[in-house]
């Protein structure tokens, strides 16, 4: 590290341009009083909008904005080394109106910088600018743009954490603008990662809730961003990584493990139920009894009533199967039960297989309800859910272990091939 | 006209109207296809067409904008603007 990168730095009292290596300087802003982002996430000490611009010999790129409200810090410290007139390039890693809050101004102060974003940011684009008549370039992995002397290579990774996010690398200094990727909510005027306070619980909790549900596509990225030679990493929020970057590239990949390691070559199928009267326990007990005859399936059998829903959602996120058993009351599914579902959206359950019973005294709601959100969760609902008017009959306590059966059988393969009729779905 | 649609991810073929989209045969049936917008916008429901190809409705304008952005190679379809025409195998992409 040079001795000038070292010098101690507060951003809090400038409003100065930061350079963190020859041709590169952070424009971002810092926001300390922000406590929740987005709705969704909480933060003890608000976050960065981090900004960055790249001086080469042909001109000057800017690599993301800030959000609007921080617009007079980010056009002070982009005025304090470049004029509008040098930059050529502005890139987008990512769309979401933190870093797009400043574009407009942006494209109306350099409006013969050309506009470089991911082909799936097209659509989103004009959504966020709400004019038609406007010039970009739709980039992909390997893309290029030079600024003569340094070149811009661009690395297509989408759903880190929207469809439309890409990372961009600067090959001649080595750094990676790796837009929400390897960032967090952490606000910290020394801005650095050898130099800020801890911030590592919340690096782990942006990835929980950020990268997590993406982990294919978590994966995918790894295997563009794991053969770079890296020496710094500029995420758009939070701490900039270049105190031992490939560290945190590791800790990425280490995270895409699952929570739990699977314990056997058994597929696993957790039935959760809650009920009022036993009548719903009764279908779990038999659908639990069913699924259980089937060989290479590993059954649980959970009693919401008995826990919080919280440390479930790991075990979901290793099991194959599903199944929920609800009463309905007052026309809806037990608040329990929308309690687990709701925890869900941390982990991806594409393609895992899930089904809904349950007893009913009136209406009997609640199953339909909790099949459509399993399908809105992108779970397969292969066999329609049972529904049970009061106390289950010897007959219909069969159809739920046949219903288990099935589930397991889906689950392990066994089910043949089948035609049905689409007027019988 | 009846056509039938396979989809290989779980192995089940229904036999449908002709015309009909996929969307409205995978979500019932329990396929693996992912949906965003269900309007032809967001490329979610990109899915592979693993037989049958030229059994699908020709892609629309709207269509054919959305597979050029996604940078779809030819054997991959919006499953929410696809409709059936004849028989055809599909899978998630």
């Amino acid at each position: 590290m040079t001795a000038q990168a070292q010098r101690p730095i507060n951003v809090a009292q400038t409003r100065d341009a930061v350079p963190i290596s020859s041709r590169v300087h952070w424009i971002g802003a810092l926001d300390p009083t922000l406590r929740t982002f987005d709705i969704i996430l909480k933060t003890a000490n608000g976050t960065t909008y981090n900004a960055y611009l790249v001086r080469g010999q042909d001109g000057v790129a800017v690599i993301d904005t800030v959000k609007e409200k921080f617009s007079d810090e980010f056009f002070q410290r982009l005025e304090s080394v470049a004029n509008y007139d040098d930059i050529r390039v502005i890139v987008l890693n990512h769309l979401e109106p933190d870093h797009t809050g400043a574009l407009p101004e942006l494209m109306r102060r350099a409006p013969h910088a050309r506009l470089y974003i991911s082909h799936k940011a097209q659509r989103m684009l004009k959504g966020l600018l709400k004019q038609e008549s406007f010039d970009f370039t739709p980039v992909t992995t390997n893309d290029t743009v030079s600024l003569g002397d340094c070149t811009l290579r661009f690395l297509n990774t989408p759903y880190l954490h929207w469809p439309d996010t890409q990372c961009t690398y600067l090959e001649e200094e080595a750094i990676l603008f790796s837009g929400d990727a390897f960032g967090c909510h952490f606000c910290d005027p020394r801005l650095f990662n050898d130099l800020v306070g801890d911030f590592r619980f919340s690096f782990e909790y942006y990835y929980a809730h950020i990268m997590r549900p993406f982990r294919e596509h978590v994966l995918a990225a790894l295997e563009l961003i794991e053969p770079l030679h890296l020496k710094i990493i500029a995420p758009t929020h939070g701490p900039i990584l270049r105190d031992q970057p490939a560290r945190y590239v590791a800790r990425f990949r280490e995270l895409t493990e699952p929570r739990l390691k699977k314990e056997s070559t058994d597929k696993t199928l957790l039935v959760f139920y809650l009920s009022s009267y036993g009548n719903t326990a009764k279908m779990a007990e038999a659908v639990y009894a069913g699924a259980s005859e089937i060989e290479g399936v590993r059954v649980s059998l959970y009693d919401l009533e008995g826990g919080a829903v919280e440390p479930f959602v790991d075990l979901i996120e290793d099991a194959e199967g599903i199944a929920l058993g609800t009463p309905t009351i007052n026309g809806d599914a037990t608040k329990a039960m929308w309690d687990l579902l709701s925890s869900l959206v941390v982990i991806n359950l594409q393609g895992k297989v899930g089904a809904v019973f349950g007893s009913y005294g009136w209406s009997g709601e609640a199953v339909g309800m909790l099949e459509d959100r399993l399908r809105g969760l992108k779970v397969r609902v292969p066999v329609p859910g049972i529904r049970v008017k009061l106390i289950p009959t010897e007959e219909e306590l069969e159809a739920c272990r046949q219903f288990g059966r099935q589930l397991a059988e889906i689950m392990t393969d066994k089910q043949k091939p089948k035609v049905i009729d689409f007027e019988d779905l | 006209m009846k056509a039938e649609l396979t989809f290989a991810d779980i192995g089940i073929t229904v036999r449908v109207p002709a015309g009909t989209r996929v969307i409205d045969v995978s979500e019932k049936v329990g396929s693996t296809i992912v949906y965003g917008c269900r309007e032809g916008d967001c490329g979610t429901c990109l899915m592979h067409v693993i037989k049958g190809g030229e059994n699908l409705s020709q892609p629309s304008v709207l269509e054919d904008k959305v597979l050029k952005e996604n940078m779809a190679g030819k054997q991959f379809r919006l499953a929410c603007q696809a409709q059936i025409l004849g028989n055809v195998t599909v899978g998630p992409a």
